[in-house]
């Protein structure tokens, strides 16, 4: 103890002024909110459910920052457009002509799957193709060099598909099934939230059997692992590499089409925000963990969802939901002091990191 | 298989379906059809027409290239070729078009695209014409090729200057009014393009000025190089004294609106100084680097609005150096905490200060002090001698002197004991460590005087705006300023000065095509870094650093050689690679 003491210099000091602040804030402004009690327990309930279907396809999306980021080690800013992308050219090109012709209510699920695919497809070529085009040239150039190119592509894409569907919001058709509450439990769920939760345990499930149990995820993992070594094994590296942006962008394409279904629009900048946050997540969660990204994105949606009212109404601060994206990145670095490498990830080598 | 003196179908095939689906693209997402109402040689030629056939030529130009050497009759083929199937994804937009109403998917498959793409003819006798253009245009672009190097430069060279004056002949048109008046700009130019007589012209001069050039260009430099220290550095020292005159009467030759261009360039640069500090010699990627601009501005708001918020009512010169240090202030306190952390997690977590920032101005919480979504009016504009500068010509000097003092600062820096622990810390933080450097402490005056130069351009900011709202510090410009230090060269002070230019610069004088400037910039940034990734103006060591795997620079840099390659810096490099 007097040992660590000693050791603690300015900074060290400062830092823990920081988290004793933050903390104290914390527990005061949840006392003062429990005491004063101004929701109901259903509202508390429903902001819980919120945060975890937004958590969810937080979770979704970070897989793809997770996967590349594992393999690559490289911030692929572009992801937040592959989840665009897909969802956009699905809504325009099938669900509104769906459900125009009223296919869409007499056929939900057909309606849906179809979606899901042209979404998924749509993405995982944008992906590729960025891959392809922007990414693999530049292997073995410094790190900073991809990552302008990421940014590249994401401003491409994204005006990219504001030229070809208009600036404009377009409505994402939900079918009538799906609209209204389910009950589980004695609790009112949205339908499309419960939807978004089942979805997101079912790709993440698949996901993970996937990556753990397929000849291919091995190789994915073989390749994250040591590049140069995988190849000496016979391992196509290049092929590992696109299929992870693949099977990334898959997932950001089923989180796209979970966000219409909530959120019931699209729109070309729609995929800005989602993937920040999601490679917040991602960090949050331990980057280039699968699992990692799960967690990351739950606590990142529940954090967001819940935080403001349980934190900040106490405190007398007006508005606190404007606050929310404050307090997920406050809890970003809150955990990147206390544990650097994220909630479950592995502690990277210097050299990684 | 490989070397053979054959026809290849693949070539034309391959080149021929990229050329198409690019330029498919961009008459879809309506880039053909908002260029074609701009003429860069009146009555002749359009933008639009420039963009829908650039990818057809230089992609038949490069299937040329791959030909079998000496061949040029299979050259000439791949050309044609690949002209011919570029057109083919256009007629079958055209042809469907005509099945179903593409409109209803995509708004901008509108009729005037049809008309543009088929020429007015028809759609079959449009189709036709368009595969023929794009034909000969190929063949065209393959005959260029085959010309001789001292025939096709000075053709290519008169091309893009051509453009170039066709671009900005709107600015130009302005100009000559100013200093030669009304009649002769219009003697030049016609509604905004260029009169053919004076494109030809133009094209005609600047063909000649390359052949000049490369005829005796060499023997300048020869001479240049020949000539004693003393005579160069008086040389040196003369182009230092003309660049400061230039820079100072500079306003009187742009006229009010370049000055407002100018403006905005400068204080970017102003920024980017400051970023190259923290990303170009320490080696810390911040991405929300917005945080101190947005500080530094909100910092003069308060301090010298004379509007409901106004606090002290100072004037503008009195608060910037409080504004400075309460930036630099910021840039202790936010950067304490991460300074710990390496590379990627740096980068999320000053990302998220940005935002962090943004919001919390915008918020309902702080907006009794800075006014909210609603912002901060009535700032300050700075007095000299009792005279405002009001107007952009005039507020020039104080964007100027702000860049200026940042540029000899960092100057300075680079070459003092500071900077070159900075980049020791870039190249290897545990060696650095290991050679007495104190990391934490040379880190945080990295960030401290990268936020304070910041803040200074964040108060000059309010001050040249007189107003400020919280959506202009968005993430955007964190990027923005980064982009430009990479694209100009990191570590590299006249690339931040380029960077600027091309970055902030380009982007404000094509503003009538708005809408696809992120589209532009987001390409400009991928072939920027697919094809020179060590920048505009790149340091001498960066383009090292880079290059260190290219044999023949081992030879330009024989202090550079393969030891070094190990060496490099974790924090900017990937994982190793063969």
């Amino acid at each position: 103890m007097r040992q660590r003491l000693q050791d603690l210099d300015w900074i060290g000091l400062y830092l823990w002024v920081l988290r004793a602040a933050i903390i104290i804030l914390v527990v005061w402004g949840t006392i003062a909110t429990i005491i004063d009690n101004p929701y109901s327990p259903r509202q508390w309930i429903d902001l819980i459910i919120f945060g975890i279907a937004q958590g969810s396809m937080y979770a979704l999306i970070a897989i793809g920052y997770t996967l590349v980021y594992g393999v690559l080690f490289m911030i692929n800013f572009a992801h937040g457009e592959f989840f665009m992308s897909g969802i956009m050219t699905a809504t325009v090109f099938v669900a509104t002509p769906l459900a125009a012709t009223g296919f869409m209510n007499r056929q939900p699920l057909l309606s849906l799957l179809l979606i899901a695919v042209v979404a998924m497809v749509v993405s995982m070529s944008i992906a590729v193709l960025t891959e392809r085009a922007a990414y693999r040239p530049l292997r073995k150039a410094p790190r900073l060099v991809p990552l302008i190119t990421a940014i590249g592509a994401s401003f491409f894409w994204q005006y990219y598909f504001r030229g070809l569907f208009g600036s404009q919001v377009i409505p994402f058709p939900v079918p009538d099934v799906m609209k209204g509450t389910a009950s589980i439990l004695g609790v009112e769920i949205l339908k499309t939230q419960l939807t978004v939760i089942v979805v997101t345990i079912i790709m993440l499930i698949g996901l993970n059997l996937f990556i753990m149990r397929t000849r291919t995820g091995k190789s994915i993992r073989a390749v994250a692992e040591d590049k140069d070594t995988a190849a000496l094994m016979g391992i196509d590296v290049d092929r590992a590499i696109t299929i992870t942006f693949a099977t990334g962008a898959s997932m950001a394409g089923i989180a796209g089409l979970l966000y219409a279904l909530v959120f019931t629009q699209v729109h070309f900048f729609m995929g800005f925000f989602p993937g920040l946050k999601a490679f917040t997540a991602a960090v949050l969660g331990g980057i280039g963990s699968i699992p990692g990204a799960a967690v990351g994105g739950l606590f990142l949606g529940l954090i967001e969802s819940v935080g403001p009212s349980l934190f900040l109404q106490g405190l007398g601060i007006p508005a606190p939901h404007q606050l929310k994206d404050v307090i997920a990145f406050v809890m970003l670095v809150l955990v990147l002091i206390f544990r650097p490498q994220g909630i479950l990830g592995e502690r990277l080598t210097e050299k990684k990191a | 298989m490989s070397e053979t003196n054959n026809f290849d179908y693949r070539i034309p095939l391959q080149n021929g379906l990229i050329a198409g689906v690019v330029a498919l693209s961009v008459s879809v997402i309506g880039m053909v059809t908002l260029l074609a109402q701009r003429y860069l040689i009146a009555g002749w030629l359009t933008l639009g027409q420039v963009i829908l056939f650039m990818a057809p030529a230089a992609m038949s130009y490069l299937a040329a290239g791959k030909a079998p050497q000496n061949n040029r009759g299979i050259a000439l083929i791949y050309g044609f070729l690949t002209g011919l199937i570029s057109a083919l994804p256009l007629v079958a937009l055209i042809l469907l078009n005509e099945v179903i109403d593409l409109r209803q998917f995509l708004p901008n498959v509108s009729p005037a695209l049809i008309e543009i793409l088929t020429f007015g003819r028809g759609t079959v006798a449009g189709s036709l014409f368009l595969i023929i253009v794009t034909s000969v245009l190929g063949l065209v672009a393959a005959g260029l090729y085959l010309l001789p190097d001292r025939i096709r430069r000075p053709i290519f060279s008169g091309l893009i200057w051509t453009f170039f004056f066709g671009m900005f002949s709107e600015i130009l048109s302005d100009r000559l009014r100013t200093f030669f008046g009304t009649d002769f700009a219009k003697l030049i130019i016609e509604s905004k393009a260029l009169r053919p007589v004076v494109a030809v012209t133009i094209f005609i001069v600047t063909a000649s000025l390359s052949v000049l050039w490369s005829r005796r260009g060499d023997k300048v430099k020869g001479r240049m190089a020949k000539m004693d220290t003393k005579s160069q550095n008086r040389m040196r020292y003369g182009l230092i004294i003309f660049g400061i005159t230039l820079m100072l009467i500079l306003p009187l030759l742009l006229g009010t609106y370049l000055s407002e261009v100018m403006n905005m360039i400068l204080i970017f640069a102003l920024m980017g100084f400051g970023l190259n500090i923290v990303v170009g010699f320490a080696g810390l990627l911040d991405l929300g680097y917005v945080a101190f601009f947005a500080i530094g501005a909100y910092t003069m708001g308060v301090l010298t609005s004379t509007g409901d918020l106004g606090v002290a009512g100072m004037s503008f010169w009195l608060a910037i150096p409080i504004c400075v240090a309460v930036s630099m202030l910021g840039g202790l306190l936010l950067g304490m905490p991460v300074l710990r952390m390496r590379g990627d997690y740096l980068a999320i977590v000053t990302l998220g200060f940005g935002e962090i920032i943004r919001i919390l101005v915008l918020s309902d919480l702080l907006k009794p002090y800075i006014g909210g979504a609603q912002g901060l009016l009535k700032i300050n504009k700075p007095v000299i001698v009792g005279i405002p500068l009001i107007k952009p010509d005039q507020f020039y000097y104080v964007a100027l002197a702000g860049c200026l003092i940042a540029a000899f600062i960092s100057y300075r820096l680079s070459q003092a004991r500071l900077g070159r622990q900075w980049m020791a810390i870039r190249e290897d933080e545990d060696v650095a460590e290991a050679m007495g450097i104190r990391l934490v402490n040379t880190k945080l005056l990295a960030f401290a005087i990268g936020a304070a130069f910041a803040g200074l351009a964040g108060a000059i900011f309010a001050s040249k705006l007189t107003s400020i709202f919280p959506h202009s510090f968005n993430l955007l410009i964190s990027i923005n300023v980064l982009c430009m230090i990479i694209v100009g060269g990191m570590g590299s002070l006249p690339g931040v000065i380029l960077g600027a230019l091309a970055l902030v610069g380009l982007p404000e004088l094509l503003r009538e095509f708005a809408e696809f400037r992120l589209l532009m910039y987001g390409i400009v940034l991928i072939v920027m870094m697919l094809a020179k990734p060590e920048g505009l103006w790149p340091s001498a060591i960066r383009k090292r650093e880079l290059h260190v795997h290219d044999n023949e620079d081992y030879e330009d840099y024989p202090e550079a050689m393969a030891p070094r390659a190990e060496t490099r810096d974790p924090g900017l490099e990937g994982p190793s690679h063969l």
